[in-house]
């Protein structure tokens, strides 16, 4: 039975894509948030770390902590540690002695003493916006995959070392949304090669058996498309149609290869993937040029036929 | 400056770049490249995929350099006697425990900061310690490893540049005002701190409980005295970095985020005062040296598509459109990549702009280093 984007991207609140640096994580939260907006879902994006080139993605100015609207029904915006730390204090009073912290750099000593204490707040507040129900739809774009794992791990890493206080309520909140598969799912992602291959094989386990969160279908992103000009050379297809030879036939027999060779290369790596890794894959083209809106709704397309192809319903 | 006299002339090379971008591997090629031309080099790595690990003898997290058999790198004997290549994987904890080794007044005080529950944070967690570990290491291979020149790899974030004011942060941390009054037990400077202190510790044995305090302060007691040593090291790491004979090298990939990140390096490195010699761009797409424009290529896949062909013809004349139709992708790709990155070379100010094409193959093994060296160094 096929699966509808729609249920695809209602099964949890949060969606946390991950992957390790230049797999083209942020293109796959622009292509999944744009299919889910487009199928009638209220989106939310959120960006953690930096600048990761969401907003270019998806013909925005960049992101700031206000939310902004890319398309009706999808919108942006930034979360950074400090950010919500601010906000955590002055959530509680704390409003005047936060600014002094922070302008004595004590704040930085704390959150040295508290591994994750930095990432628990930011996950915190994502808890918190999945609570208010803002929207159907919230997508985290995660911390490159070594970072994520810390990143994921950090509300049970503080539970350990915090005994008592509300630091410990909110770690045992976000565990207990991350560990809830209706309330928030990782979806890793990976380039159609060895290494990020390999790294995204044992980031899934190292989040299966240490964090407890579900996985969704894996991504593999940037797949070259097969063009089917293997068995004849240009010159030949030249011949056969009537034309003279071309004068660029070795450049087109090159590119032909080059093309034919990529594309064989991303099914063995994808067929390994599957072979170490019991999740369905979802794959998305290879983009000539630069990433911008027309091409993340090109990739939408092609996410929203993968979804429809994925054996489903997911559980 | 080519990237031949760079590793010539260079004593110390700092690869940075953004994650996935082929860093660790080209600092490994950089290296061997060295060795190749006579020099004793050896390379300093951080988180290198396992085979690359394998192929440097890197099994295990050192702390040490090894020297790599010349028959495993150089087995054809070619290259020079002098050159020889070793390579180390960063153990920032161990690098940690042993600058705290060095620098305490005895033994005990060494134990007490490596027992600290807040220690273990820091020398695991501290955004920049990784980083700064990787300098510390860089300067103790300078000191005491006697090579010709030390390729360093950085870690693969966007605060990978944070060593550079590593000193400025470490400093700060131990000057910190509340809590260099909690260290210290005069009744008058107390009294003097009582507000600020006695609010923060309140807020923080709040929100995360006082053993955290405890800690926090038995760690400062316990590293007092050490301060200054910490603090000399650090200026001597900037004067290394600093030095003419050090060279910085941007690793990127034509992605345009890659790209960005570099450019947002090489303001890093400037605000610093330091330049960028050389910009390597990894995993660029061939044009297949065809002299048309995609323009062309393009017209002309459309000119065969639209011919009044005979029966027969149909299948063959599609695919010779759909070949041109793919040429012209790739040489409008490979062209879009090598403008953005003249343009981003010049505003980089880098001496040299270097393309590696993309390979067919991820590159784990000598030859495949050799391969990629070989695009790099004339």
């Amino acid at each position: 039975m096929a699966m509808e984007l729609h249920d695809f991207c209602s099964t949890s609140g949060v969606v946390i894509v991950a992957g390790k640096g230049g797999v083209g994580k942020t293109t796959v939260t622009a292509a999944l948030a744009t299919a889910a907006a487009r199928a009638g879902a209220s989106v939310l994006i959120i960006e953690v770390e930096g600048k990761s080139g969401i907003s270019t993605a998806l013909g925005l100015p960049d992101l700031e902590y206000e939310e902004q609207e890319a398309r009706p029904g999808l919108r942006a915006r930034t979360l950074t540690p400090d950010h919500a730390l601010l906000e955590y204090l002055e959530d509680r009073g704390l409003k005047r002695v936060s600014k002094q912290l922070v302008r004595s750099g004590a704040l930085d000593v704390v959150a040295t003493a508290v591994p994750g204490m930095k990432d628990i707040l930011v996950l915190g507040k994502v808890k918190q916006i999945e609570r208010t129900g803002v929207a159907d739809l919230i997508i985290i774009d995660a911390p490159a995959a070594g970072h994520a794992i810390t990143f994921l791990l950090s509300a049970r890493g503080l539970l350990d070392a915090v005994r008592v206080g509300p630091v410990r309520k909110q770690a045992a909140d976000v565990l207990e949304m991350l560990s809830d598969p209706k309330r928030c799912r990782v979806m890793l992602v990976t380039l159609p090669e060895e290494t990020p291959v390999n790294e995204l094989v044992d980031t899934a386990f190292a989040l299966e058996d240490r964090v407890g969160v579900k996985l969704m279908p894996v991504v593999v992103n940037a797949v070259p498309g097969d063009l089917a000009l293997v068995g004849t050379t240009a010159a030949e297809d030249a011949a056969a149609a009537g034309l003279a030879a071309p004068p660029e036939a070795a450049a087109l027999d090159a590119a032909a290869a080059f093309r034919h060779e990529r594309h064989e290369l991303a099914r063995t790596q994808a067929a390994r993937l599957a072979s170490l890794l019991p999740l369905p894959q979802i794959s998305l083209p290879f983009v000539f040029g630069e990433i911008g809106p027309i091409q993340v709704g090109q990739l939408a397309d092609a996410f929203a036929s993968g979804v429809a192809a994925l054996p489903g319903p997911a559980t | 400056m080519s990237i031949d006299r760079l590793i010539d002339q260079s004593h110390v090379v700092v690869c940075c770049g953004t994650g996935g971008v082929g860093k660790t591997t080209t600092s490994a090629v950089l290296a061997l490249a060295a060795a190749r031309r006579g020099r004793n080099a050896v390379v300093v790595t951080i988180d290198p995929a396992k085979r690359l690990a394998d192929t440097l003898g890197l099994e295990e997290l050192g702390d040490t350099a090894r020297e790599i058999a010349r028959d495993r790198w150089d087995p054809s004997g070619i290259a020079p006697p002098a050159g020889r290549l070793s390579a180390l994987m960063l153990d920032t904890r161990a690098t940690f425990d042993g600058l705290v080794h060095k620098h305490a007044e005895s033994p005990e005080q060494a134990e007490r900061i490596l027992a600290n529950r807040f220690y273990r944070n820091i020398a695991g967690a501290l955004s920049g310690t990784q980083e700064y570990m990787a300098m510390e290491k860089l300067h103790e291979l300078h000191d005491e490893g006697g090579f010709d020149i030390i390729v360093v790899d950085t870690p693969p974030t966007r605060h990978a540049l944070d060593f550079l004011d590593a000193p400025a942060r470490l400093t700060r941390l131990l000057d910190n005002r509340i809590f260099r009054l909690l260290m210290v037990p005069s009744r008058r400077s107390l009294r003097l701190a009582s507000l600020a202190v006695q609010t923060f510790l309140r807020t923080v044995a709040k929100v995360i409980g006082s053993e955290v305090i405890d800690d926090i302060v038995a760690f400062f007691r316990a590293f007092e005295g050490m301060e200054q040593g910490f603090r000399e090291r650090a200026v001597n790491v900037l004067e290394l970095l600093a030095a003419p004979t050090t060279a910085f090298v941007l690793v990127t990939s034509p992605r345009r985020d890659a790209v960005g990140e570099a450019e947002f390096f090489a303001e890093r490195l400037r605000e610093s005062e330091l330049s960028v010699d050389a910009l390597i761009v990894n995993r660029v797409h061939p044009d297949f040296g065809v002299q048309s424009t995609p323009f062309e290529l393009r017209a002309r896949a459309r000119e065969i598509g639209r011919r009044e062909i005979a029966v027969g013809e149909t299948e063959a004349s599609a695919r010779l459109a759909l070949r041109y139709e793919n040429l012209a992708d790739y040489v409008s790709l490979a062209q879009h990549e090598r403008d953005e990155l003249a343009r981003a070379g010049d505003r980089i100010g880098a001496g040299v702009v270097t393309f590696v094409p993309s390979l067919a193959h991820d590159v784990f093994d000598i030859a495949a280093l050799d391969a990629v060296g070989r695009h790099l160094v004339g």
